[in-house]
């Protein structure tokens, strides 16, 4: 892959000034069967590569597909005239940053490769899970499938790095919808949220091959279930809810240029302050969160980030104490606040912005049977399917797929549409169990939007169960 | 681009084999991005990039592929081969696709479009010379966009437009702003600054003790720009047949059920007064127009070629989504500038954010209010307002607590840059509303 390509690019290399190349090859496979009908395998193939230079205190970029040599000299001094002609205009001297050279390979550890399987196999193996999935004359719609990608980088500069980066990621999915009259109900497998790092092993650790007809009972289930009910109670949150909660209002909050005021015409500002880190109580003293690109089978690792900063795992969040942010190599030097390797872009069409990889919450002591068991009147939620929050990431609502009643440390019936709704720092201190290591699931999402132009990023949650107090829960009309 | 597409679009039919059918899409664009924070450069740069989609058909059976173009003819001629014959050995073991439907009938369609935008460094010259004074953050975007359409049956369909689209807000302190935009096709300086003073001056409104409300039912004013976010989800599986059929769509009530919306709210796709193009992935030509919703009743579905052949109906050229591009509501009577005089005491929204539903088949959704939203006290601005949550049903807010829409409309110019700039537009009033529910 690439053969040539560094050659090249230092054969167009200018000669003054930082300059990166960041090559991109990825090939994707969606194999979905709907109805026990196969639609249209959805293969891609994509590539490109992104040129960055920082000229005096200018910064620009330029992305193409056309990595000739003539391709590479266009790019340079596309990002060259930008860099120079926003020099005096720029929100920063960014020739005070100092870019990393790195120098490594990575790749994704795989058990059992997506190739060891045909796909005529995997055709058969999706439409079997899709078939087990139709039960009942109510199931109205249904669909079984799996996702893959395996990416290719290769990041580049001026001052000799050079890192190569191999990547493997699969999203197994399953849906069904029961429905009666105007009513339906939907279950899924992770609330569509089971995305990882690695080859075909996942699938057996996902529940792809076993949870369908569960998911079908559940969804039959619900439609014979009362609404959630209303009120200020306990709320048990499953890994598949947790994982987005952490992503909305501990994640997004925290990452620094949101902090700096760069997106604040699109994805949004952020109730933290510059002056809260080191000190600011974000959560109770069970909030333990961690930013953690090394493992390696979340779906957000990588050893490192897309302008080159060394991947490590470090604390945000320790006791309930926020101690560092979301920021890359230009938006530390930008604020002077600690951050991560966290400089990310989706794909070689964007430049990197501060981005989430692996954000989660460090496992508790709790077993399952011990945080039901310490609810007297509260609900347990699961499967999240629909999420909002403010533009400071404060007041927040979400709603989850599935819900059970529990009654003095037992669960007891299922309600349907269970929503809640509060604002992030009351909610973090209202923290008041967090499961074990065997409450832990990888989770993660393929469609985290932020950034001008616009960006799609792949990020990855780790999570156990956790309890809360207090919590505005409501259920549907 | 166009040359570049047809180039290779007759090199992949002319080493077709047997009776096979090819279909080919292209997705292009030449783009200039500059993002800017504090009225200062914060990134920019360019992208160029081909995407060449590739539909391989023999009878039922299909196989498909996307391709990112380089622009070097023998190289991308050799990749594009290899993915044929990658999909040609795929057409071997893949099952008989029910559901394929592809145009037979020719419509050979070509729409291009003059280039009248400024150099993009020119550009953002007056951008921050309109921005000085004021802490200004946004995204200007610029260029030359493509669509295509190829098939083996000699169908040739070609879409280019030149536009610009300039998304800021100007920010007083917090999170007061006033957001903005100013998006078309010819670049004009002078239309520019008056934007850009009619948001500054603006910006003085916000300058007052923002008002804190407690949660309730509350009359609303939701201007345009609002209107718009509650459309969007809308279209996120409302008036897809597929999303009807199988049961999950958000308006089910009203095709199932007995839900209706006010007797004023007519919704359609205007493909033929839009921006997007009129011919789809699989050859379709659009109709000009598809009514969604009549008088509060619901119409006509958005129907993709798929679901035509799966629920046997004829397509309007829907995406795969059924998802509108060229999206209008009709105007009502209250004229815009008595829209406050009308609201009386209340709310006058002008942006929501982060919709989503909060119990879809009741078409409940939920969202915030953002940038700036007012108090209004006997029809006057009393000052901002801090944000709030709303949880409402859109049989609610676009139904028995509807009072009225405004007699004029708002074209809006699709700001999307996700994989690559949208094409797409709305053309929407501003909704006067009674008991909107305030929840957080």
């Amino acid at each position: 892959m690439f053969e040539g390509l560094k050659q090249r690019f230092h054969d167009v290399l200018p000669a003054s000034g930082f300059c990166s190349l960041r090559a991109e090859h990825e090939r994707t496979e969606m194999i979905r069967v709907r109805q026990n009908v196969l639609q249209p395998i959805q293969t891609s193939e994509d590539e490109g590569a992104m040129v960055t230079r920082i000229v005096g205190a200018g910064l620009g970029y330029a992305a193409a597909s056309d990595l000739s040599t003539e391709g590479l000299r266009r790019g340079v001094e596309r990002a060259g005239y930008w860099a120079e002609a926003t020099a005096r205009k720029s929100v920063f001297d960014f020739s005070r940053v100092a870019m990393p050279h790195p120098r490594g390979e990575y790749e994704t550890p795989v058990a059992k490769a997506w190739d060891s399987m045909s796909l005529a196999e995997k055709i058969a193996m999706a439409t079997r899970e899709c078939e087990r999935l139709k039960t009942d004359d109510r199931i109205a719609d249904f669909e079984a499938g799996i996702w893959y990608a395996r990416t290719t980088t290769l990041y580049l500069t001026n001052a000799g790095g050079e890192a190569r980066r191999v990547t493997h990621r699969v999203y197994p999915f399953l849906r069904v919808t029961a429905s009666e009259g105007t009513a339906s109900q939907t279950r899924s497998l992770g609330a569509l949220g089971i995305c990882r790092q690695g080859g075909l092993e996942i699938l057996d650790g996902a529940g792809f091959m076993t949870d369908g007809p569960q998911l079908t009972e559940e969804a039959l289930a619900l439609l014979k279930a009362p609404n959630c009910p209303s009120g200020k109670m306990d709320l048990l949150l499953e890994a598949d809810q947790m994982h987005l909660q952490i992503h909305e209002s501990i994640g997004h909050p925290l990452e620094l240029d949101r902090i700096l005021g760069d997106e604040r015409n699109y994805a949004g500002t952020s109730f933290v302050k510059p002056e809260y880190f080191g000190s600011f109580r974000y959560g109770s003293e069970h909030l333990n969160i961690v930013f953690d690109p090394t493992d390696t089978q979340a779906f957000a690792s990588y050893d490192f980030d897309d302008d080159g900063a060394k991947a490590e795992k470090l604390y945000l969040i320790e006791k309930g104490i926020l101690k560092r942010a979301l920021g890359s190599t230009i938006s530390q030097a930008r604020s002077g606040i600690p951050g991560v390797a966290n400089s990310r872009a989706d794909t070689w069409r964007r430049p990197p912005i501060d981005r989430m990889a692996n954000v989660n919450l460090e496992p508790g002591n709790a077993s399952m049977e011990e945080l039901i068991g310490a609810v007297e009147r509260g609900v347990y939620m699961r499967a999240n399917n629909s999420w909002s929050i403010d533009d400071s990431r404060n007041k927040f609502q979400f709603g989850c797929e599935y819900g059970r009643l529990i009654e003095n440390g037992k669960l007891v019936g299922v309600v349907k549409n269970p929503n809640y709704r509060g604002v992030s720092q009351t909610f973090w201190n209202n923290l008041k169990m967090v499961g074990d290591a065997s409450t832990v699931q990888r989770m993660g999402a393929i469609n985290c939007g932020k950034g001008e132009p616009n960006q799609v990023m792949r990020v990855g949650h780790v999570t156990p169960t956790a309890l809360f107090t207090e919590v505005d829960v409501f259920g549907g009309e | 681009m166009q040359e570049r597409f047809y180039e290779i679009a007759d090199h992949i039919v002319a080493r077709l084999k047997g009776d096979e059918v090819v279909i080919l899409t292209f997705d292009g664009e030449e783009s200039d991005f500059v993002r800017f924070n504090h009225n200062a450069v914060r990134q920019a740069g360019s992208v160029t990039q081909a995407d060449l989609g590739i539909d391989l058909i023999r009878g039922q059976r299909h196989a498909e592929a996307r391709l990112a173009l380089t622009g070097e003819r023998q190289g991308d001629r050799t990749r594009a081969d290899a993915l044929v014959a990658e999909l040609r050995a795929r057409l071997d073991f893949v099952p008989e696709d029910p559901h394929l439907l592809y145009a037979t009938e020719v419509q050979s369609t070509e729409k291009i479009g003059a280039n009248e935008l400024a150099p993009a460094d020119q550009a953002l010259g007056a951008i921050l010379a309109g921005g000085e004074g004021y802490d200004s953050v946004g995204i200007h975007a610029q260029g030359p966009i493509y669509r295509g359409f190829a098939n083996s049956l000699g169908q040739r369909n070609w879409l280019s437009t030149h536009t610009f689209n300039l998304d800021w807000c100007f920010y007083l302190r917090d999170d007061k702003a006033v957001k903005s935009d100013y998006a078309g096709f010819r670049w004009d300086e002078a239309a520019l600054s008056e934007k850009m003073k009619s948001a500054g001056a603006q910006l003085g409104l916000l300058d007052k003790e923002p008002t804190t409300i407690k949660p309730g039912k509350y009359r609303v004013y939701l201007a345009p720009k609002a209107v718009q976010e509650v459309v969007s989800i809308l279209g996120w599986g409302g008036f897809g047949l597929k999303d009807h059929k199988a049961k999950i769509s958000s308006l089910i009530r009203m095709t199932e059920g007995d839900g209706k919306l006010h007797a004023a709210i007519t919704m359609r796709e205007n493909t033929g007064e839009g921006v997007s193009a009129n011919f789809d992935r699989m050859g379709f030509v659009k109709p000009d127009q598809v009514v969604l919703i009549e008088k509060g009743c619901f119409k006509e579905h958005m129907v993709s070629p798929r679901s035509a052949k799966e629920y046997g109906v004829p397509t309007n050229g829907a995406d795969t989504y059924e998802s509108p591009f060229s999206f209008e509501m009709d105007a009502g009577e209250i004229p815009t500038a008595e829209a406050l005089q009308q609201l009386e005491t209340g709310l006058y929204i002008n942006n929501l954010w982060y919709l989503n539903y909060s119990d879809r088949p009741a078409c409940r959704m939920t969202g915030m209010t953002r940038f700036a939203t007012f108090w209004v006290e006997k029809g006057e601005l009393v000052g901002p307002l801090n944000v709030m949550r709303f949880d409402e049903s859109i049989y609610r807010m676009f139904g028995s607590n509807l009072i009225g829409l405004t007699a004029e409309r708002v074209m809006i110019l699709a700001n999307d840059t996700y994989g690559q700039r949208e094409v797409a537009s709305y053309r929407l009033p501003g909704a006067l509303i009674n008991d909107f529910e305030l929840t957080l």
